[in-house]
């Protein structure tokens, strides 16, 4: 019974409020307005859009949008406003009816100057403060946030009285503390309650309203504000810092994507693949020509671009891998230095190949819609493509761990590595294996090629930027661990990022190198080095 | 063999015949360029001169990177960085000559340092308008680079394709460095619009064929010095790192000081090639710290022989030649396709680069006539030596 009760008190509130608001509406501040409309002053203008905005009345909208478009007419001689319609045709602003006949002779324009310009987006915001969609009043009830102007205050009071959606409700409370912080009436109490509750926002424009206050603030207002602004920081602080980590973890994801085929290649086999940014990229072309096929012949398929074009990069570029490797690499094992010579050549006929093939210039991959746009989570903001590329490194290397650790040809790879004589004595080919090991990595790196299609431009060069980050990488992490190279790459993601702030993005980048180039003098194995003789050859 | 003069064991056949082609080069250009007149058979262009020598400089990096990688196995990525950093440092002191001659006129400032709305020079550029001093740093700085790069490294026995790895993040990271504006070396744009050296117009025929025959004897130095080391018991031991480390180590030799040594000395060499190359083509800019420059020059030495130090040269030669003949023609997008191919092809069929090759084949045809010899001299039994 109570609860029925209460929807019949809510009910007659809501009804109680529309009614009102229909009177308000009648009751003349619209009529008001359109009169100072009339006066070809921009004071009175100002005074008039805010009267219109604040007003309530259906008619405000069109004569806002009428206004900003430069299609309000007035007669000074009538006192009335006419909004002109994209087709030409006059409406009296007053009844909302076709002026037909009645139109009088000394109709102008109401004159709009920039000052009046940011009255009309305030009054805009206003109006969307009260519109259907509750995005639509989310959006506007910041956009007041970060405006403050005190004139869309009743807007806002009415606005807040109205709204029941608790996540609109709350912005449009902190739109109006924001308000009544910067309004010279209100009383200190309430200025202090205004602060606390911009507090609790804690971003980057409160702490900005905060510290703004001017000199002349009452002492107990300004001490409720110091207190606010110390929190306000702490907690920005620290969404910096997860900030930073998920950047971090981010540029690491897309660092391990690149370099972990490049682990496989050259941790397993000891083979300096200098061609390896030449798989992703072609990994990447691959990712290119799928979605061409489907943009032409398919355009529905086109969110499940990703999906197809992942299995045919992957064996797409492991068979030009083990095409390599057969041709060229196996005649050079053991001789590491020409191998990185010759696979640097590979990698300049590739990229001419491709430059020749699809010329020069980047082309466009698009971002399927589920891997576009972005979400708030607390105080950072998170795209999907970012969330997606980390979400799928870590189960690459998940299934390549699974791989390595129980099947067939994962068993006869860590044999291989560990003796290869005595793999071959116990009768594993090992030069298949070699050539399936090689055509893993490089597969992994057809992979990593349709990943960074969705966040890197795709161009014969793509390959280029990833080659020397790879190898740091690998080399940091150790040579034939996974793991190795897993945490090296996180730790030199997440270090370039937080060090990105302080020392702009190249000298970050050109730190890292140098602690690189440091921390293999310490360590020259890596991080996590193989042990025993094996390394020594 | 091993009481031969040592001047003997510094000039062997190949080195004699380098030694006296390079100097008709550097005799024979400059004459028909200056001398001959234009559109006589004999008359060669200017562009032509500022072409071999910029070939010469190439072919000093190149034997510079032989000493280290043909003699001690060190192959460097970053051969690059040091020749850039030579040429960077004669590029400064070419600045500091345009004096008020500049867009802006200012007599101490660079034109990018007043664009930049700099009010007075850095102090690392302090000095740089005299020529010594200028060419004191174009050793110094590469050397010094080297030296602590490798100190830590050698020490710590950074070897193989570590080394390489990290010679190459080295020239990876000064290169983005040099693209910064801040860092005071002219940015993106780099150094350029070079007015004179030494009082002397660089666009000058004369001073051109004057870097040119510069240059040739830079590289006939260098080269000598190459020699001097390599055939030296030094050299010796530099060899025996290359081929046994850990052995040459355990027999007592401080392996990580003959290797910094050397790689010191290369270092200072492709400093010099730089700071020669940088008048001739009239531009510095951070390109030329591009890891693939490295590369490419680890490929002449390649072609032409590594450990053979004049292989290197022609190597250098060849491949630039048959760079700028692609690269000026129709066949400009095939290029890549032939600087990849040889990279590829040289690994696989032409390990040892064409002196190597020659230089074997040469004692197989001695091996041959010696084995035919004693052939001979088995096959009459009956002639009884002179000995008995």
């Amino acid at each position: 019974m109570g609860k029925f009760h209460d929807r019949i008190l809510a009910l007659a509130v809501a009804i109680g409020l529309i009614v009102s608001a229909a009177g308000f509406a009648h009751a003349g501040p619209y009529e008001d307005a359109l009169e100072k409309l009339t006066t070809d002053d921009y004071a009175d203008t100002a005074d008039a859009v805010t009267a219109v905005a604040t007003s309530g009345n259906s008619l405000a909208a069109p004569l806002i949008a009428a206004l900003q478009d430069g299609r309000l007419q007035f007669s000074a001689k009538d006192k009335k406003v006419f909004i002109k319609t994209a087709d030409d045709k006059l409406i009296d602003a007053a009844t909302g009816k076709p002026a037909d006949g009645a139109v009088p002779d000394d109709l102008d324009t109401v004159r709009v100057n920039n000052r009046l310009r940011g009255v009309i987006d305030a009054a805009n915001g206003a109006l969307t403060l009260m519109a259907p969609d509750a995005a639509k009043r989310y959006e506007s009830a910041q956009a007041v946030f970060k405006s403050r102007d005190a004139a869309v205050l009743p807007a806002v009071e009415k606005a807040l009285e109205a709204e029941k959606i608790p996540r609109v409700k709350k912005v449009l409370t902190e739109a109006r503390a924001a308000i009544l912080l910067g309004a010279e009436d209100t009383t200190p109490a309430d200025k202090v309650a205004a602060i606390n509750i911009i507090r609790d926002r804690g971003d980057q424009d409160s702490l900005a309203l905060i510290e703004g206050l001017p000199a002349d603030t009452p002492a107990e207002v300004r001490a409720a504000a110091a207190a606010a602004s110390a929190k306000i920081q702490r907690n920005l602080a620290l969404w910096n810092t997860v900030q930073n980590l998920w950047y971090g973890l981010s540029l690491g994801s897309v660092l391990l994507l690149a370099a972990i085929g490049l682990a496989i290649t050259f941790g397993v086999m000891g083979v300096i693949n200098m061609a390896h940014g030449e798989m992703v990229m072609l990994g990447a072309y691959v990712t290119y020509v799928v979605q061409d096929v489907i943009r032409t012949s398919y355009p529905g398929l086109f969110d499940y671009s990703l999906a197809i074009a992942l299995p045919l990069a992957f064996l797409f570029s492991a068979a030009v891998g083990i095409a390599i490797e057969r041709s060229v690499i196996r005649f050079l094992y053991g001789r590491p230095l020409e191998t990185l010579l010759a696979t640097w050549g590979i990698s300049l006929v590739l990229q001419q190949a491709v430059r020749v093939a699809f010329g020069p210039t980047n082309k466009e991959v698009g971002n399927p819609s589920w891997m576009s746009g972005a979400f708030d989570l607390g105080g950072i903001l998170i795209t999907y493509n970012r969330m997606w590329i980390i979400l799928f490194t870590a189960i690459v290397f998940a299934a390549l761990l699974a791989m390595l650790r129980f099947t067939r040809l994962g068993l006869e790879m860590r044999a291989v590595t560990q003796n290869r004589q005595m793999a071959a004595a116990v009768g594993i080919r090992t030069a298949r294996i070699d050539a399936l090991t090689f055509g893993l990595g490089s597969g992994i790196a057809g992979l990593a090629g349709v990943a960074l299609s969705q966040i890197d431009n795709v161009s014969p060069n793509l390959g280029q930027g990833y080659i020397i980050d790879s190898f740091m990488v690998v080399v940091f992490g150790g040579v034939g661990n996974l793991w190795g190279t897993l945490v090296g790459a996180l730790t030199l993601g997440i270090a370039n990022k937080f060090l990105e702030p302080f020392a702009g993005a190249v000298l970050a980048k050109i730190a890292i190198l140098v602690f690189i180039i440091l921390f293999i003098q310490k360590r020259p194995r890596g991080m996590f080095a193989l042990k025993g003789r094996a390394i020594e050859a | 063999m091993m009481t031969a003069h040592p001047l003997i064991r510094l000039l062997d056949r190949g080195s004699t015949l380098f030694l006296v082609l390079l100097a008709a080069f550097a005799i024979a250009i400059p004459v028909s360029n200056l001398l001959m007149p234009e559109g006589s058979a004999l008359h060669v262009s200017t562009y032509f001169v500022a072409l071999f020598g910029k070939y010469v400089c190439y072919g000093l990096l190149a034997l510079s990177i032989d000493l280290i990688w043909g003699y001690v196995g060190i192959l460097s990525l970053g051969h690059g960085a040091f020749f850039a950093l030579g040429g960077y440092a004669m590029g400064m002191y070419l600045m500091r000559q345009i004096g008020t001659r500049g867009v802006y006129a200012n007599p101490i400032l660079p034109d990018f340092m007043v664009f930049l709305n700099w009010s007075e020079l850095p102090f690392f550029w302090y000095g740089f308008n005299s020529f010594a001093y200028a060419m004191l740093m174009v050793l110094l700085v590469p050397g010094l680079l080297a030296f602590v790069f490798g100190w830590f490294a050698f020490r710590s026995r950074v070897t193989g394709v570590y080394l390489s790895i990290i010679t190459q993040a080295m020239t990876y990271a000064l290169l983005l460095g040099f693209f910064r504006n801040n860092f005071g070396f002219g940015g993106n744009n780099g150094l350029t619009d070079f007015k004179d050296i030494l009082g002397f117009n660089v666009q000058a025929e004369g001073t051109r064929n004057a870097l040119l025959v510069m240059s040739c004897l830079a590289l006939a130095v260098c080269f000598l010095i190459c020699r001097a080391i390599v055939t030296s018991k030094f050299g010796k031991v530099l060899i025996g790192i290359r081929d046994a480390e850990s052995r040459t180590r355990f027999l007592g030799y401080r392996v990580e000081a003959y290797k910094l040594f050397v790689f010191t000395v290369s270092a200072c060499m492709a400093g010099v090639a730089g700071a020669l190359y940088v008048p001739q083509v009239g531009i510095i800019n951070p390109g030329e710290f591009a890891p693939g420059n490295s590369i490419e020059a680890v490929i002449w030495v390649a072609v032409g022989g590594r450990g053979t130090l004049t292989g290197a040269v022609l190597g250098a030669f060849v491949v630039n030649y048959a760079k700028t003949f692609f690269t000026s023609g129709a066949l400009a997008p095939y290029w890549l396709f032939m600087l990849g191919g040889l990279f590829i092809g040289t690994t696989l069929f032409l390990p040892r680069g064409i002196i190597g090759t020659y230089n074997n084949w040469r004692a197989g045809q001695a091996d041959k006539a010696e084995a035919k010899a004693a052939g001979d001299g088995a096959a009459s039994p009956a002639q009884p030596s002179a000995a008995e």
